[in-house]
C-alpha cells in the first residue's frame, strides 16, 4: 500500500499544474500582506472606530496573527478549488490520458485504487494546508511581528492574548485539513463518473457555492437542510478563535464532515468497482 | 491437449442495446500466437477489455489457466501483460519512469536491471530517460510492450499493436511479436483488422463480425490458398470466352473488363498463359487481399 502510495503521489507531484495551487496561495497572502503593509492601518481605525470610542487600545492592532486570520478567511473559496485542481484529476484525468486501463490491466483491485487516489489527495491536501500555514501565518508574523489578536465579529469582538493564539492556529489548520478533505473526497467522487478532469473540477466548485450558498441564507426553508450541508460545517475553524472555544458545535462539524469522507469515498469505491472502462 | 491458457466460453455483452460481443467462445493455448480478426466495432476490443477485467460482461465465463476469471481477478493479471487500443503513457515522466511504475504495480519485485533489458529488448535503450511526450508513435507503442513485458507474464494480449506505425515500425512490431512467440515462449493474443498482419504473425485466428465469431481455426487452413480472390483486367471484355472455359467454374464476379476470379495462387501464371494464348490482351492482374474481400470469401 506504502508502495502504491509513493507512486501516486510522485506522479501528482512531478507534474507542473500540481504547484499552481502552491503559487495561488503564495501570491493571494502576499498580496494581501501588501496591501495590508500599505494601507492597513487606515482600514483597520476606520474599521474599529466604534470599538476605540469605548475601549483604549493599545499596541500594534494589525500584527501577524491578525492578518493571518484575515488571509485564511478571504481564502474560504479558492482553497476547495485548489484541492479540486489535483482530487478531481485523479480518475478523470487518468481515463483522459488512456493511463486508467493501463493501471487496471495491472494486479491492483479497483477498491485499493480508489483509496490510494483518496488518500494521495488527502496528502496533497495536508501539504497545502501546511503551505498555507507557511505563508499566510508565519510569514505574517515574520512582516508584522506578533502580539494580542483582535478577532472582529458583526457585533462583538473577541481579544485573544498572544500567548493564546498559536496553538489555536495549530487547532485550525487541523480542521481545516478535516474540511478540505471532504472537498477532495467529493471531488474524488464526482471524478469517477467522469473522462475528463474538467467536468470534476467545476462540478465540485459549483456544489461548493451552491451550498454555501444555502447554508449562509438566513431563510426558514432552509433552516432544515442546514445542519446536513457539508458547507455549513466547514468553517467550523473560525470557532477556535471564539472565547470561550464552541467545543461542542466544532465536534459536530467534524463528525459531519468525517461522515461525508467515508461516505463519498465509499460511494466511490461503490461505484467505480462496477463501472465498465471503456476510455 | 494441455489446459488452455485462455477460455472463453459464451461472453455477451451488450452497450446500450447495441451487441458488442455476441455469444462468443473461444480457447487459446499455451505458445499459440492467437490472431484476433475483425472490422473496427466488431468486438475485438470489447472482448479483450473483459478478458483483462476492465468491461464487465453482462454472460459467459472467462477462465485463464483454467481458473475462473472473475474471482481470481488480481492473482491471474500478474500473468497478463497487455496493451489496449493506444498505448497510453505519462507524458511527462520519462519511457523508464512509466515502465518502473507499471514494474511495481504487479506487485512483484522487478529489479532495475529487468527494466533496462525490456528498454534494450524493445530497442529504447538510450531514449529511456527522455520524457514519453518526445518519444514517435512508434517508441510509444514500444514502450507499451515493454509495460506488458516487465513482470515477464505467459500471456501477452496486444490490441492492434502496429496501429499508427509506419512501415518501418509495422515490420519491426511483427518481428517482436514472432521473437516473443519464438524465442520467449510468449502465448500471444493479438488482434487486427488487417488480414495480412494476422496472417504474417498468428498461428491460430479467430474471425469476428458484429460480435460474432464466424471462423476459427489454423491460419494455414482459415486463409485457405484455395479461396484467394484474383482480379484480371484486360483491355477488352472476355467473359463470354472464359465461361465456355474450364475457367468459368472458379469466375465469381465480372464488371466491365475485370473479372474476378477464386482461386488458388499457384495457378494464376497458368490463367495468365491461357488468357494469352486466346488472344486476350491482359492489362493486370492483382490479388485481393483485404479483410472485405476475406469475408465475401468466407461467407460464399
Amino acid at each position: 500500500m506504502m508502495k502504491l502510495l509513493q507512486i501516486e503521489l510522485y506522479k501528482i507531484f512531478r507534474r507542473p499544474r500540481t504547484y499552481i495551487s502552491f503559487g495561488v496561495v503564495t501570491a493571494i497572502a502576499f498580496i494581501f500582506q501588501l496591501a495590508m503593509k500599505a494601507g492597513g492601518r487606515e482600514f483597520f481605525e476606520f474599521g474599529m472606530q466604534d470599538v476605540t470610542d469605548t475601549f483604549n487600545v493599545q499596541g500594534s492592532i494589525i500584527n501577524g496573527y491578525l492578518v493571518g486570520y484575515l488571509i485564511l478567511q478571504s481564502l474560504l473559496v479558492q482553497i476547495p478549488l485548489l484541492v479540486a485542481l489535483v482530487a478531481g484529476d485523479t480518475l478523470a484525468g487518468e481515463a483522459n490520458l488512456g493511463t486508467l486501463r493501463l493501471l487496471l490491466t495491472r494486479p491492483i483491485s479497483r477498491p485499493q485504487l480508489v483509496l490510494i487516489k483518496f488518500l494521495a489527495s488527502s496528502v496533497y491536501t495536508i501539504l497545502l494546508i501546511l503551505w498555507l500555514a507557511v505563508v499566510a501565518l508565519f510569514l505574517s508574523l515574520l512582516l508584522f511581528g506578533t502580539g494580542d489578536m483582535i478577532n472582529l465579529k458583526s457585533e462583538t469582538f473577541v481579544l485573544l492574548l498572544k500567548d493564546d493564539v498559536m496553538w489555536r492556529y495549530g487547532c485550525a489548520f487541523l480542521f481545516a485539513v478535516v474540511a478540505m478533505t471532504a472537498i477532495a473526497a467529493l471531488s474524488l467522487f464526482l471524478s469517477a463518473f467522469a473522462d475528463n478532469s474538467i467536468g470534476p473540477i467545476i462540478a465540485t466548485m459549483a456544489i461548493v457555492v451552491v451550498l454555501t450558498i444555502l447554508s449562509n441564507l438566513e431563510l426558514p426553508l432552509f433552516n432544515a437542510i442546514r445542519p446536513y450541508l457539508f458547507t455549513s460545517h466547514m468553517i467550523g475553524w473560525k470557532g477556535f478563535f471564539d472565547d470561550p472555544i464552541p467545543y461542542a458545535a466544532i465536534g459536530k462539524s467534524a463528525m459531519v464532515l468525517v461522515l461525508y469522507i467515508l461516505g463519498l469515498v465509499g460511494g466511490t469505491i461503490f461505484y467505480f468497482n462496477k463501472k465498465d472502462i471503456s476510455s | 491437449m494441455s489446459t488452455p491458457i485462455v477460455e472463453i466460453r459464451n461472453l455477451s455483452k451488450n452497450f446500450k442495446g447495441r451487441q458488442a460481443v455476441d455469444d462468443l467462445s473461444f480457447s487459446i493455448h499455451p505458445g499459440d500466437v492467437y490472431g484476433f480478426l475483425g472490422q473496427n466495432g466488431a468486438g475485438k476490443s470489447t472482448t479483450m477489455r473483459m478478458l483483462l477485467g476492465l468491461i464487465f460482461p453482462d454472460a459467459g465465463q472467462i477462465f485463464i489457466n483454467g481458473e475462473e476469471f472473475g474471482n481470481n481477478r488480481r492473482y491471474l493479471l500478474k500473468h497478463i501483460g497487455a496493451i489496449i487500443e493506444r498505448p497510453d503513457m505519462y507524458g511527462y515522466l520519462s519511457g523508464r519512469d512509466n515502465l518502473r511504475i507499471m514494474a511495481a504495480l504487479t506487485r512483484e519485485r522487478i529489479p532495475d536491471s529487468r527494466i533496462y533489458d525490456v528498454l534494450e529488448q524493445v530497442g529504447l535503450r538510450g531514449r529511456e530517460k527522455d520524457k514519453v511526450k518526445t518519444y514517435s508513435q512508434g517508441m510509444k507503442q514500444r514502450l507499451g510492450i515493454a509495460i506488458a513485458l516487465v513482470h515477464q507474464p505467459d500471456l501477452l494480449i496486444l490490441d492492434e499493436p502496429t496501429n499508427g506505425l509506419d512501415p518501418q515500425g509495422i515490420a519491426e512490431m511483427r518481428q517482436l511479436i514472432l521473437s516473443l512467440s519464438r524465442d520467449h515462449g510468449k502465448t500471444v493474443l493479438v488482434s487486427s483488422h488487417l488480414l495480412h498482419e494476422i496472417e504474417q504473425v498468428a498461428t491460430r485466428m479467430l474471425v469476428l463480425h458484429k460480435g460474432k465469431k464466424i471462423a476459427e481455426g489454423p491460419v494455414t487452413e482459415l486463409i485457405n490458398p484455395d479461396d484467394m480472390l484474383v482480379d484480371v483486367v484486360t483491355r477488352a471484355s472476355a467473359e463470354e470466352r472464359v465461361r465456355s472455359s474450364v475457367w468459368g467454374e472458379i469466375l465469381v464476379a465480372s464488371a466491365g473488363n475485370t473479372m474476378t476470379f477464386k482461386m488458388n495462387a499457384a495457378r494464376v501464371p497458368e490463367l495468365n498463359k491461357w488468357l494469352v494464348e486466346q488472344g486476350v490482351a491482359v492489362m493486370e492482374i492483382r490479388s485481393k487481399h483485404s479483410l472485405e474481400d476475406y469475408f465475401i470469401a468466407i461467407t460464399q
